[in-house]
């Protein structure tokens, strides 16, 4: 067996897997709608290309990848395309996304599609693009699209390919699930993504030992595959990225820096299963196994879940009782975020709906204060000082949060989980990251503009310098002319009609000074001369500032509607735009007359 | 359906800051139970009394600042610091010595400064320390320990003691006596062996001086029971004992006429043991990371030898501790730990990486 390195920190929480591993991985009836959010990944949003009314068959792509970042979105079953519009998704924030609802016709009649079982004489790149026309992203956690992260045009050749099945979050079995029923196909899937990142070196499939039955029925499947199953103590959160990372390879993957960059490539183990059936059996990712749990629940278990059935349909199908507990998350105990109602869809990332109940996990009692006592800087996984951070958040010293490396934070919980005093410490960190983010891209935008006013200035300065050397050259010009017509008046002793002649002399002498007066003072003239132009002038700008006059009022009543606090802002933009167009009128009215 | 809307984590281990205070208090009991045992009801009477002035202290002022009493009672800390200041005040002090110490710790260097995790300073220790400078007399008459009480006397029973505290009754000849670093802060011109041999406070105890070896004993036993259920981490109590230890080695002076005293002696005399578990491991006052702690106990460690060796004072815990607050926010500066995917640890008030 493979070495294992341990990480700093970590707790224990109660596992709770047992629940839902009593039965096999289930298949619910086909929801009545599916509602597919084009945003369930890292990246852009896909662009919807079917139309309401429009029939789909299952498997069909309903929505394009929108650049290179992104991931096309297909109909999970066959059916009927009802809605193209906002609905509440699986986001921490409650938001709404744009979604495509689908009207199921319950024949689940699948689009035509192969794929191919000669994968080892196929181009890596047609692999790659496989994997993403199958609209696959991470199963685990961030959901960042696969294609993307496997392709080459890196510095480095990858040596160290990691399977990720740790699935350290309590109550999550997934994975475990997933494993126990499809090994084969995973190593399939695994092997898939060897022949795509010409054959690493090393192949780990990392798995927490709390997982025997997985671990064994993965043992067949990896002999002689050059594919290693490491198995190492259960600790949370050992199924993070960079705890994984350093667990099997004793390697710390240094700030700011990608997997990709030392060589690695890190993946899910359910995403290798989607991986396989894409390039295998050439069906897109349409669903996922979701761990239904909790006490809330009557029967907890796993379901071959279809993306985009609503939260809702599984829940009901499982004897939920809304009494018992009072939050639904989407994902584990320690990083999963509540629902904000039932009506949101499975997503690609969705491995878990826990419904605990009060007693499994009660309302939070109040916070105490924080003694410093620093149980949480003993389960930090990445050596921060959650105690200090806390203060520091707490004060906004933003300089100070930096300097503990905040944004190394991986907001695991496992702070919160132990602190005696009961303070949502991850919640601090959120906010704080979230503040100093915005005053990161303030700073850029004042920079900016700071930059653009002091070119403005120095551009005026230019120009009044330019200025003040012409005024000044003009200067001497004059004194040169009277200088001449002294010394002419002079030596000339008799000269009577001098003056009358010396004027136009004295004014024309070729001096560049007088042209340009001459030429601002016709061009005043001109305007002067030319009313129309002015009145013209005048009703264009009346008839801007009208249109721009209602697009402000339309924005100020939306902006009250959504009680969005912006109203001081836009009313004092309509005031002013107002006071603009009620100066222009006047003027107007003093043309005319 | 709408469901509760609730940030991560969910679960939450089941401790919580009234517990840690509670398992503090317990692991208190073998320290005053070898304190009664050597020294009489006087510690228990201290602890009792100190108590009861810091829950009426901390009520008032609670109740002053508009927050809820029971909650802020219900965390125990003030029953914690005056359980930590009546241990460390003399036995058989009068009652008015034991109250102006709790008052001045909760009201002053506790509550003032914003109540539980918001002291710079060790509430108990500012407590003493006031005491210390503001009554000398008082505050250095130690009752003697068991073994050194003449011949057919006894310590005076629980209400002998009552009013001894309250009436200001003399205690009998010969129950008050010196302390065994007082024995050593004028034994000068003595080699320690010849102190060991003449003084009965030595001659009648193992090796630290009679009574207060089982009182350190008792300390380090609760203190033992707090680091094996987390409650804090072996740096702080390691770092000083560790220095105090150093220190009494370097200047062991192979226990010549000037020497400050043996190692074992520095280590189980005086406030050492108790100093090392109850009084340092505060973690409000005291540095914040490991490294920091270590260093902190160690600077504290540093400190009370200097003191004892060479200052004024007998014992040093609360000076040496005071000082030490002052410097944690120092120590904190330069001792961050090292976090994952970084070379180097950096500084709390650097701006920007190198």
């Amino acid at each position: 067996m493979s070495r294992t390195w341990v990480t700093p920190g970590g707790v224990h929480p109660p596992e709770n897997k047992h629940q839902s591993l009593t039965q096999p991985i289930g298949q619910l009836p086909i929801p009545e709608k599916l509602i597919i959010p084009l945003s369930q990944h890292i990246g852009a949003p896909a662009t919807p290309c079917v139309e309401i009314g429009q029939q789909v068959l299952k498997g069909q792509v309903i929505a394009q990848a929108t650049g290179v970042v992104s991931i096309p979105m297909h109909a999970p079953s066959s059916g009927t395309i009802s809605a193209i519009e906002h609905r509440p998704i699986a986001h921490a924030s409650g938001m709404l996304a744009p979604c495509i609802e689908i009207t199921t016709d319950g024949a689940d009649t699948w689009i035509e599609h192969e794929g191919i079982s000669d994968y080892e004489h196929i181009s890596p790149s047609k692999l790659i693009e496989m994997v993403g026309n199958a609209g696959i992203s991470g199963m685990g956690g961030a959901g960042f699209p696969s294609a993307v992260k496997l392709n080459p045009g890196r510095q480095r050749p990858i040596d160290t390919l990691i399977v990720n099945a740790t699935e350290c979050e309590p109550y999550i079995t997934a994975d475990d699930s997933a494993i126990r029923e499809r090994a084969g196909e995973i190593i399939e899937g695994i092997k898939i993504l060897s022949a795509i990142l010409d054959h690493p070196t090393n192949i780990m499939i990392g798995i927490e030992d709390n997982k025997p039955e997985a671990i064994a029925a993965l043992a067949p499947h990896v002999e002689d595959s050059g594919i290693s199953v490491v198995v190492f103590p259960t600790k949370y959160p050992s199924g993070g990225e960079k705890q994984l990372i350093y667990i099997l390879t004793g390697k710390e993957l240094p700030a700011g820096k990608l997997p990709a960059d030392e060589g690695m490539i890190c993946i899910n183990i359910g995403t290798t299963y989607a991986i396989k059936r894409a390039v295998i059996d050439g069906e897109p990712l349409i669903s996922r196994v979701t761990t239904v749990t909790g006490d809330a629940v009557g029967t907890p278990r796993n379901y071959d879940t279809l993306i985009g059935t609503p939260v809702r349909h599984l829940l009901e199908h499982n004897q939920f009782d809304e009494q018992a507990g009072g939050r639904v998350i989407m994902g584990g105990p320690m990083m999963g975020f509540t629902l904000p109602s039932a009506d949101v869809p499975i997503v690609k990332t969705t491995n878990c709906i826990l419904a605990p109940s009060y007693a499994e996990i009660p309302d939070d009692d109040p916070a105490q204060p924080c003694i410093r006592c620093g149980m949480c800087a003993e389960a930090c996984p990445v050596s921060l000082l959650p105690q200090q951070l806390f203060w520091y958040a707490q004060a906004e010293e933003h300089d100070r949060l930096e300097a503990h490396n905040l944004f190394d934070c991986i907001e695991c919980g496992a702070c919160s989980y132990v602190c005696p005093s009961n303070i949502p410490l991850v919640q601090y960190y959120r906010a704080a990251k979230g503040d100093i983010r915005k005053a990161r891209e303030e700073k850029v935008k004042s920079d900016h503009a700071r930059e653009r006013f002091e070119f403005h200035k120095e551009r005026i300065e230019q120009a009044e310098r330019e200025k003040e050397a012409k005024r000044a050259a003009r200067r001497e010009a004059t004194q040169q002319a009277k200088a001449d017509h002294l010394a002419a008046t002079a030596s000339g002793g008799a000269a009577p009609s001098a003056p009358a002649t010396a004027t136009p002399a004295s004014a024309v002498p070729s001096s560049s000074a007088a042209d340009i007066i001459a030429a601002a003072q016709a061009r005043a003239a001109a305007k002067q001369a030319n009313p129309e132009d002015q009145r013209a002038k005048l009703e264009r700008t009346i008839a801007s500032a009208e249109q721009r006059l209602k697009m402000a009022e339309e924005k100020l009543a939306e902006a009250i509607n959504d009680d969005s606090g912006k109203q001081d802002k836009l009313s004092a933009a309509v005031e002013n735009t107002r006071q603009k167009l009620e100066q222009s009128k006047s003027k107007l009215a003093e043309l005319a007359e | 359906m709408a469901f509760k809307q609730v940030s991560s984590p969910h679960a939450h281990a089941a401790q919580n800051t009234s517990q840690v205070m509670k398992l503090v208090l317990l692991a208190t009991i073998p320290g005053l139970a070898a304190l009664t045992w050597q020294f009489g009801w006087g510690s228990f009477i201290n602890v009792v009394l100190a108590s009861v002035t810091a829950v009426c202290c901390e009520a008032a002022i609670v109740k002053m600042r508009g927050r809820s009493i029971s909650f802020y009672l219900g965390d125990y800390s003030a029953v914690v610091t005056a359980v930590l200041l009546g241990l460390a005040l003399p036995p058989l002090a009068p009652w008015w010595v034991v109250v102006v110490g709790t008052v001045f710790s909760i009201v002053v260097a506790k509550q003032l400064y914003g109540g539980l995790g918001y002291n710079p300073f060790n509430p108990a220790m500012v407590g003493y320390v006031v005491l210390l400078i503001s009554f000398p007399i008082q505050m250095t008459t130690w009752v003697a320990p068991l073994a050194l009480l003449p011949a057919g006397a006894a310590h005076p029973g629980l209400v002998e003691s009552l009013q001894i505290v309250f009436a200001g009754y003399s205690p009998a000849d010969g129950v008050t006596g010196a302390t065994p670093l007082d024995v050593f802060k004028h034994s000068s011109g003595l080699l320690v062996d010849q102190v060991y041999d003449r003084e009965p406070l030595f001659n009648q105890a193992m090796f630290a001086g009679a009574g207060w070896e089982w009182v350190n004993l008792g300390f380090l036993l609760g203190g033992i029971v707090l680091l094996s259920q987390r409650i804090f981490t072996w740096h702080g109590p390691v770092g000083m004992l560790g220095a105090l230890a150093l220190m009494s080695i370097i200047f062991w002076d192979s226990g010549s006429s000037s020497s400050p005293g043996s190692p074992l002696m520095h280590l189980f005399s005086g406030a050492s043991m108790m100093g090392a578990f109850f009084i340092l491991t505060d973690p409000v006052s005291s540095a914040v990371s490991n490294r920091g702690r270590l260093i902190f106990g160690a600077l504290i460690g540093v400190l009370v030898y200097v003191i004892r060796a060479w200052g004024n004072y007998p014992d040093a815990v609360a000076f040496a501790v005071l000082l030490a607050n002052f410097a944690a926010p120092f120590i904190d500066n330069y001792t961050l730990p090292r976090t994952y995917g970084h070379t180097d640890r950096r500084r709390a008030t650097e701006k920007e990486e190198d």
